[in-house]
């Protein structure tokens, strides 16, 4: 080491680097004092500013040693704050050393000093047009490097030109395209499209193929941006990918690496095919297919080395044709040769290939095609998980395993899931509690087993079981009343465990609280032994756990009349009625009053067992989804079908009562809201609705995740909805809740909520109807509000809509406002569409045939044959027409698994009769649905809005 | 139905492309830092640290890949040097495994056995070096022959 060190100090003498490198050597090789090094640096940099502000004008060669050293300094990791001005200079000198060294600067140090660029770009200008290859290169890379907005103005016109030139050089054109690349990443609007983009496809026929490579990269992101401009290029890079794969491996000689010809090559053009769809053309496709087999055979084959460097480069080829094959989905051979190549690299010595095998099988797994022979591997992946050092093979391992999940093998997948948890990385345990609550409701037969799991998930990983879990089974065991007295029963046998985790006390203290009854009929679960149980537990809890206790003690006070003494005791009890936390206190004070003074009749009402929760998506899914990000997890929803979600659920928050005292409602009392204090008086559950705003308040990630705020989904949602609430909008200040009933008249309950501490000024919303909609829709809103809207408060709205005629388009609302000195301009759809003014109609078999037969006018009938975007549930399928708004005629089709369905669309001026038909067709996952109304327009936009919904 | 679903598999394809190359030897000093997505400088150091954090605790046992923030290190070692290239989640781990090494074969033909100092004192040729094999978050050229051609031809006119 030493002498290495001398040589190169020596070697550098003479340009005077001496100081500066020895240093740089220090620093490698001894761990030099950090002052020496700064001291040092200081001395220097005060030397070379003398240098620059001295009277002397510096030569090229002087200049460039010290911009250099410059440059040496800073990536030392010291600040450099001068030097810009003699570095942009370099870059006009006619020696090429002192071109690049300037360039270097500009591109490692550059900041947007605007008149700086501007030298910048003139320099560029300059060393663009001289059509030496050289300085042309050293101009291109520096606007790839820097890639700024001002570049792009520059040159964006200028590049196209000298890529498809006839006469520049090979290395000029491949700095071109991805010179080019970068401008459209940064600023695609400033890159024209024009005749060079025809030219550019046809680089991939190019003779070089470093040109080719480069272009491959320009093209594909020009591709995912206007396909249809690209269209040309599957064919060409179908051509040239064969070309590639059948040549031997000597051909293609400087692009050949380890005995694999152009694999990156290869690779980019797979990549580009992933932007189409299979070629329509017969002829190309036929030769795609060639290509992929080749591939796939030459896995097979014995290596050609032993070295890593081969298999790499081959199996990097493979692996971007195994993804292509995925994106087309169409070739059922393929995919089921991928899937079983994948197997053998299940057991492959390299850790890598193990890795990546169970990555992509991830995606086989959601492929109709090879869903089968991706579970055929269930006992490998299985292994993985128990027996890989790497934790993150073991993390792809657990991905596989719910990818492939479904109801035959979930059985199994979830307990081996269970007890991979309880030795699992700390890192990924949330994920998996998260994977197993989902599977185990998705694939549930069995309630009672789900009701096991879960707790199981407790008594594991209870630190892990986050609320969105732990709300879910509650949700369900509420829904389902076949599963109510089980639950009852494990959780109180789960409680009777000396040290149990704080999540089971809630679980176990909502569940008994609403259905303790059930079991309280066994002397060893008799009411009071519940209560000792749960009052066990009581002083080892948190606040938001004691509420929620005290919560079922009242519920109890119900359900249990002997046991009311007791609770009434607890309640009086200094610890409870003078608690120091004021949310226990109140809570122990209103209950202990409501148990004293309400009759039986009232404390019924008031602790009524809670209703059913509206379904919805699972809270579960939407944090799982945004813990991983989007793509991984609907693709597998997507594919799957199978998914036990109901979108027309709406996203209501779980809990239907505004009163806290009248339920333990979770989200309400645990997430310290302390925006609705128990009110004795409140509204049974039953009348649902009003509650929204409670747990709309909260941040939490059940209520937030699936929405997107105004977007297109959050439209669809509310299509099939009658009556009900939902929220419309919300952001980080404020949020806009609705409830609504329409017919006819229609009329909706808006509520405002400011969420901040702050006023909200000038509150203006105003409702705005189209041109277009004007004459078809008569909306307005019935009161201003105030247009000041205190922080914290909410303020309600009425707006009146009456339909005069069919509408396609929806009245927006416009909400503006003043909030901490900004101005906010919301607007948000709202969700009014035309079959919100049905009414349903009951007919027999024979009226609707008769109907039916009437309306057989060519534009009466309006059909949309579609793909199921949705499970297809028999069930779902009929909440939702019924949610859409006509009446569901049963025993009408000949064929029971069809659909119909009629009503009337009211408007002012005239009444529609509507007939639907739904026909499903399972194995092919479509719908056909058919429309016949009196009117075409009518036929069409209630085909539209329904076709969407499945 | 199809266009939809190209529709949503150009979204996610999006933006593939190398954020940035970073060689570091153990004790984590950077030996060459290449950028293709604008950070400011701070965002750059914290960078650097968390690379070096998560590829330094991994053994030989244990992948080429680690996922980083939402996207993920290719990275392999060599001596006492860390070559890491940051990517996008979806795109082709092997091939960029491959692309370090071709790239590492470069350096050693052109140095003649590359050692650290080499890429501490020549700073400038490492980064011509890059230029020349990656651009713009591209793979530009993967002959080494070509490369070196082309790297001789510049270090004639020095």
């Amino acid at each position: 080491m030493r002498s290495c060190v001398l040589s190169v100090f020596l070697f550098h003498r003479g340009e005077g680097f001496s100081g500066l490198f020895l240093l740089a050597v220090a620093s490698v090789t001894l761990n030099y004092v950090k002052e020496a090094e700064i001291k040092r640096i200081n001395k220097e940099l005060a030397n070379i500013r003398s240098k620059f502000k001295g009277d002397k004008a510096l030569d090229g060669y002087s200049k460039k040693k010290y911009v250099c050293k410059l440059l040496f300094i800073f990536l030392l990791g010291h600040d450099i704050d001068f030097g810009h001005m003699e570095a942009v200079n370099l870059l006009s000198s006619n020696r090429y050393t002192e071109k690049q060294i300037g360039y270097l600067f500009i591109s490692v140090l550059v900041n947007s000093n605007s008149e700086l660029i501007r030298l910048i770009n003139n320099a560029i200008k300059n060393d663009l047009a001289s059509r030496n290859p050289t300085f042309m290169g050293l101009a291109l890379h520096c606007i790839a490097s820097v890639g700024s907005r001002e570049m792009a103005e520059a040159f964006a016109g200028e590049i196209p030109k000298v890529l498809v030139a006839g006469d520049t050089m090979d290395s000029v054109k491949q700095s071109a395209a991805l010179c080019l690349l970068r401008l459209y990443r940064t600023s695609p609007d400033l890159v024209p499209m024009g005749d060079w983009t025809s030219r550019v496809v046809h680089l991939l026929n190019d003779q070089h193929l470093g040109v080719v490579t480069a272009a491959t990269s320009l093209i594909t992101t020009l591709a995912q941006k206007n396909p249809e401009e690209f269209k040309t290029s599957v064919s060409l890079a179908v051509s040239r990918l064969s070309r590639i794969v059948t040549s031997a491996s000597t051909d293609l000689q400087d692009y050949t690496y380890y005995f694999v010809p152009a694999p990156w090559l290869s690779v980019k053009l797979l990549r580009l095919l992933q932007c189409y769809p299979p070629p329509e053309d017969p002829a190309v496709r036929g030769r795609l297919t060639e290509c992929l087999e080749t591939i796939l055979n030459k896995a097979q084959e014995p290596p050609k080395s032993k070295k890593v460097q081969h298999s790499n480069a081959k199996n990097a080829v493979l692996f971007e044709a195994i993804s292509l094959i995925i994106h087309h989905d169409s070739e059922p051979n393929l995919l089921v040769r991928a899937c079983n190549q994948l197997g053998q690299f299940l057991q492959h010595r390299e850790t890598n290939l193990r890795y990546l095998a169970l990555e992509s099988m991830c995606t086989l797994a959601s492929s109709e095609f090879s869903h089968e022979a991706v579970k055929t591997h269930i006992e490998t992946v299985i292994n993985a998980l128990k027996t890989e050092r790497d934790v993150s093979v073991r993390q792809r391992a657990v991905d596989l395993l719910y990818a492939m999940c479904d109801r035959s093998n979930a059985p199994q997948i979830v307990a081996e899931m269970l007890s991979y948890l309880e030795t699992a990385d700390y890192s990924i345990r949330e994920e998996i509690v998260l994977k197993v609550a989902i599977l185990a409701e998705k694939y549930a037969v069995d309630y009672t087993w789900y009701v096991d799991t879960i707790l199981n998930l407790i008594r594991i990983a209870g630190d892990y079981v986050s609320e969105e879990v732990w709300y879910r089974v509650i949700q369900i065991v509420i829904n389902r009343d076949d599963v109510q007295g089980y639950a009852a029963k494990t959780v109180f046998e789960a409680l009777q465990a000396p040290a149990c985790h704080e999540n089971l006390v809630k679980v176990g203290g909502y569940i008994l609280g609403e259905f303790g009854n059930l079991i309280a009929g066994d002397p060893r679960s008799s009411p009071l032994i519940q209560f000792n149980l749960l009052h066990s537990k009581f002083h080892l809890c948190s606040v938001p756990t004691r509420a929620l206790l005290l919560s079922t003690y009242i519920k109890f006070v119900n359900l249990f009349p002997e046991v009311k003494p007791t609770i009434q005791d607890v309640l009086r009890s200094d610890s409870q009625l003078r608690n120091a936390d004021v949310e226990l206190q109140q809570r122990a004070v209103e209950y202990l009053r409501l148990s004293t003074v309400a009759s039986t009749d009232i404390l019924a009402t008031v602790l009524e067992e809670m209703p059913p929760f509206p379904e919805r998506e699972s809270s579960i899914l939407a944090k799982l989804k945004k813990k991983k990000g989007p793509s991984t997890v609907t693709d597998l929803e997507d594919t799957k079908r199978e998914r036990s979600v109901d979108v027309n659920g709406g996203p209501e928050p779980a809990p239907a009562s505004t009163s806290a005292m009248s339920t333990p409602s979770p989200s309400a009392d645990l997430l310290g809201l302390g925006a609705a204090p128990p009110a004795p008086a409140g509204p049974p559950p039953s009348s649902g609705g009003g509650g929204l705003l409670v747990d709309v308040f909260s941040d939490s990630a059940s209520v937030v995740a699936p929405l997107a705020p105004g977007s297109e989904d959050n439209f669809a949602r509310f299509v099939c909805k009658n009556n009900g609430g939902g929220l419309l909008f919300f952001n980080r200040e404020m949020m806009c809740v609705k409830k609504w009933f329409l017919f006819l008249l229609g009329r909706m309950f808006i509520f405002y909520g400011n969420k901040t501490s702050t006023q909200f000024l000038n509150f203006t919303p105003t409702l705005i109807c189209s041109d277009e909609l004007q004459p078809n829709i008569l909306g307005f809103i019935t009161k201003p509000v105030d247009p000041t809207v205190e922080g914290g408060a909410q303020v309600q709205q009425v707006v009146n809509i009456e339909c005069v005629s069919d509408f396609t388009e929806a009245p927006v609302l416009n909400i503006q406002f003043r909030y901490g000195g900004t101005f906010q301009n919301v607007s948000v759809q709202l969700p009014i569409t035309l079959n919100k003014f049905f009414q349903p109609t009951e007919m027999a078999s024979q009226d609707f045939f008769q109907r039916w037969k009437q309306l057989s006018n060519p534009q009466q009938e309006v059909q949309n044959i579609f793909k199921a975007k949705h499970p297809m549930d028999t069930e779902v399928t009929k909440a939702k027409i019924i949610g859409f708004g006509s009446a569901l005629l049963e025993e009408v089709d000949p064929n029971p698994a069809n659909f119909v369905g009629a009503g009337i669309i009211h408007t002012k001026t005239t009444q529609i009769g509507c007939l639907l038909r739904l026909e499903p067709n399972l194995q092919a996952q479509m719908y056909r649905l058919t429309l016949r109304t009196s009117k075409e327009a009518v036929s069409q936009r209630l085909c539209e809005l329904l076709s969407a919904q499945f | 139905m199809r266009l939809k679903r190209l529709g949503e598999l150009c979204k996610r394809r999006e933006g593939l492309e190398i954020r940035f190359i970073l060689i570091q030897n153990r004790a984590g000093k950077t030996r060459l830092a290449k950028w293709y997505m604008q950070f400011d400088d701070d965002e750059k150091q914290k960078l650097i640290e968390e690379v070096h954090a998560v590829v330094t605790v991994r053994d030989a046992k244990h992948t080429n890949f680690v996922e980083f923030r939402n996207f993920k290190i290719i990275y392999r070692r060599y001596a006492g040097l860390y070559f890491c290239i940051c990517v996008d989640v979806n795109d082709n781990n092997l091939a960029y495994l491959e692309a370090i090494h071709n790239f590492v074969e470069v350096l050693n033909e052109y140095f003649h056995n590359v050692c650290e100092l080499d890429l501490v004192f020549n700073f400038y040729k490492v980064y011509t070096v890059v230029d020349e094999m990656f651009l713009a978050g591209e793979i530009r050229e993967t002959s080494q022959t070509k490369v070196l051609k082309q790297l001789l031809m510049l270090q004639s006119l020095e």
